[in-house]
């Protein structure tokens, strides 16, 4: 009785195409992730092992393995965070629980999302200028740490935003009711209600500084160090280190003679260490919104 | 007669409680306008090292915009001009856009509108690892994988080219596209897509005929972020465009873009040199475009809101 007429049959057939275009398309972008890690793994896999880690490089960076750069990464990713955390969170404070709707919060705005927008290299050069000229660090962890930090803030600022947002009014009023002040209620309603927002949007931006490469490339990263075989407290604050990611930069392009699975295997670690971070961010989340009260 | 009130009672906070909230209350706002003084600063460093250039007979801004001959180290006849890597930064960025922008928005309409939610939460978690990949190495892929890759399947004299490039950059602002633009066809009211269905149209129909221009600006936004993702992109174009200062004539011809010009220059300057002043510039310029290009992204997602 309901017969499909052919100008339905081929509106549904455009639609049955559509939909396999755009899942097709979708895979193209999905696609690329699996193929970059498993050949990654697969020519790194030679060189992959726990003296790789441990172990400083050796022969003009061609034999040995990575520590120095790897310790280095972790110094430079903690500094930035312990400037870029708390400046970042309070920001996010202010914007969200302080500020009214003036021309001057406009203006911060504004400014966040161009801080945001600001290329890697221009950073570099402001850390250049600022840290390690006017400020006199020279170049040091401190520099490119404070370097990565400033990057990082616009990002730690909108997350935070995000998740002092997503706690309900209603919550706050609550707490106003009963006499509390505007920091009283921060501290003891808005701010334990959306800490996992806020830690999720931090440990993202670890893996993002931990990558990092043009930002520090004159601000503090160097060629070569010498440290010992997993030496935990290698560098002062005040000194150049090495890092992960300009090494591989450096073992690509700079270096001579390093065999192929050393560079895929610094590869292979950089971003096993980004995306191990990355998805411990994707659970911290999920377990916390799991959690969520309301 | 009135019986006298009861005094109040008053409860008092210690005098160091509310010393203590003043204080906290001030950080808190001098955090808040934290980011203002950074891009203040940014401008104002940058753009220090960079004037004293302007005194310089070697250097005209008419010739440093509009001239190809970039000669920083000539001994006898000095030449600034940067058009050669303008055109590179944009050629690069065109075509990584021409790439990006299909299968982005395609991405995103099929997030939003097509897929199951389990298949969707999956999607976006492998999408946010995507961005996660460090530009260090897109560009060790570009130069290892996607280099034999086109010199295979072009026959290219090098692999290291515009096309490479662009390969890179699109699938790197691709993340970025797809979530901007998923939250911009999340956006439009369910019932606008509610009145498509009723009156017969197929899901492909309703996002082709309602959703797609009811969400132009915030899809808009999407790409203009991608774009300057791309613009500013330095470590993987640094590796992947083989670093030859010309104006290209062909996809598989190398380039020089100027976030790479500053990145692979100024390792070697002399400090305070006017080569080292002129990569400032650079860097000024740089600053300028992305400020653009930031302020037409938020602009267009301000008018999807209205």
């Amino acid at each position: 009785m309901f017969e499909a007429g052919p100008e339905v049959r081929r509106k549904l057939g455009h639609e049955r195409i559509a939909h396999l275009v755009l899942a097709a398309v979708t895979m193209c972008i999905v696609l690329p992730l699996f193929a970059i890690l498993a050949y990654l793994v697969v020519k790194g896999w030679p060189s992959l092992s726990l003296a790789f880690l441990l172990e400083p490089p050796r022969e003009m960076q061609t034999q040995g393995g990575i520590w120095p750069a790897l310790i280095g990464t972790v110094y430079l990713v903690g500094v930035s965070l312990a400037v870029a955390a708390p400046v970042g969170v309070l920001a996010a404070v202010y914007l969200n629980e302080y500020a009214r709707d003036t021309w001057f919060t406009r203006l911060i705005h504004v400014a966040v999302i161009n801080l945001a927008g600001v290329p890697s290299i221009v950073h570099a050069l402001f850390g250049l200028g600022a840290f390690v000229l006017a400020a006199g660090l020279g170049q040091s962890i401190l520099a490119a740490s404070l370097t990565l930090a400033v990057m990082t803030l616009p990002v730690i600022i909108a997350s935070t935003r995000e998740a002092l947002a997503a706690v309900p009014r209603s919550f706050r009023e609550a707490c106003w009711n009963v006499g509390a002040t505007r920091w009283q209620t921060i501290r003891v309603v808005v701010l334990p209600n959306a800490i996992s927002g806020i830690l999720t949007g931090v440990i993202l931006q670890v893996s993002r500084t931990a990558g990092e490469t043009a930002p520090i490339l004159f601000t503090g990263a160097v060629m070569y160090k010498a440290v010992d075989r997993g030496d935990v407290f290698p560098y002062r604050l005040t000194e150049s280190a090495m890092a992960l990611a300009t090494h591989l930069y450096n073992l690509a392009t700079q270096i001579n003679g390093a065999p192929d699975s050393l560079q895929f295997a610094t590869a292979t670690v950089l971003v096993g260490a980004v995306l191990l971070i990355n998805s411990t961010a994707v659970v911290v989340r999920a377990v916390l919104r799991s959690r969520r009260k309301w | 007669m009135n019986a006298p009130l009861p005094r109040p009672i008053v409860f008092r906070r210690p005098w160091y409680s509310v010393a203590l909230e003043r204080a906290i209350e001030a950080l808190i706002m001098v955090c808040g306008i934290s980011a203002v003084i950074l891009v203040g600063g940014i401008f104002f460093f940058v753009f220090r090292e960079a004037f004293p250039i302007l005194a310089s007979p070697n250097f005209g801004l008419g010739e440093f915009l509009f001239s190809i001959e970039w000669y920083p180290t000539s001994v006898r006849d000095v030449r600034y001009g940067v058009l050669a890597m303008i055109v590179g930064t944009l050629a690069v960025t065109t075509l990584a856009m021409a790439i990006a922008v299909p299968f982005g928005i395609g991405g995103a309409i099929y997030l939003s509108e097509f897929c199951t939610p389990k298949l969707r939460e999956t999607l976006k978690v492998v999408i946010e690892l995507l961005a996660a990949i460090p530009s260090v190495v897109w560009g060790f892929i570009g130069l290892t994988v996607v280099n034999d890759l086109l010199i295979t399947l072009f026959d290219a004299a090098v692999g290291l080219n515009v096309l490479n490039a662009a390969l890179l950059l699109a699938l790197m602002s691709l993340p970025i596209i797809v979530s901007i633009g998923e939250d911009a066809l999340k956006a439009v009211p369910d019932s606008y897509r509610e009145a498509g269905v009723a009156l017969g149209a197929t899901r492909w129909q309703m996002v082709y005929r309602v959703l797609l221009p009811a969400a132009r600006n915030g899809l808009l936004a999407a790409v203009l972020l991608g774009v300057g993702r791309a613009v500013g992109e330095t470590m993987a174009v640094l590796m992947a465009t083989g670093h030859a200062v010309q104006i290209p004539t062909g996809l598989l011809e190398p380039v020089r873009t100027l976030t790479a010009n500053i990145a692979s220059e100024m390792g070697e300057v002399s400090q305070g040199s006017e080569h080292y002043r002129v990569l400032f510039t650079i860097g000024v310029l740089l600053f300028g475009i992305t400020f653009l290009v930031n302020l037409a992204a938020d602009l267009a997602v301000r008018g999807r809101r209205r």
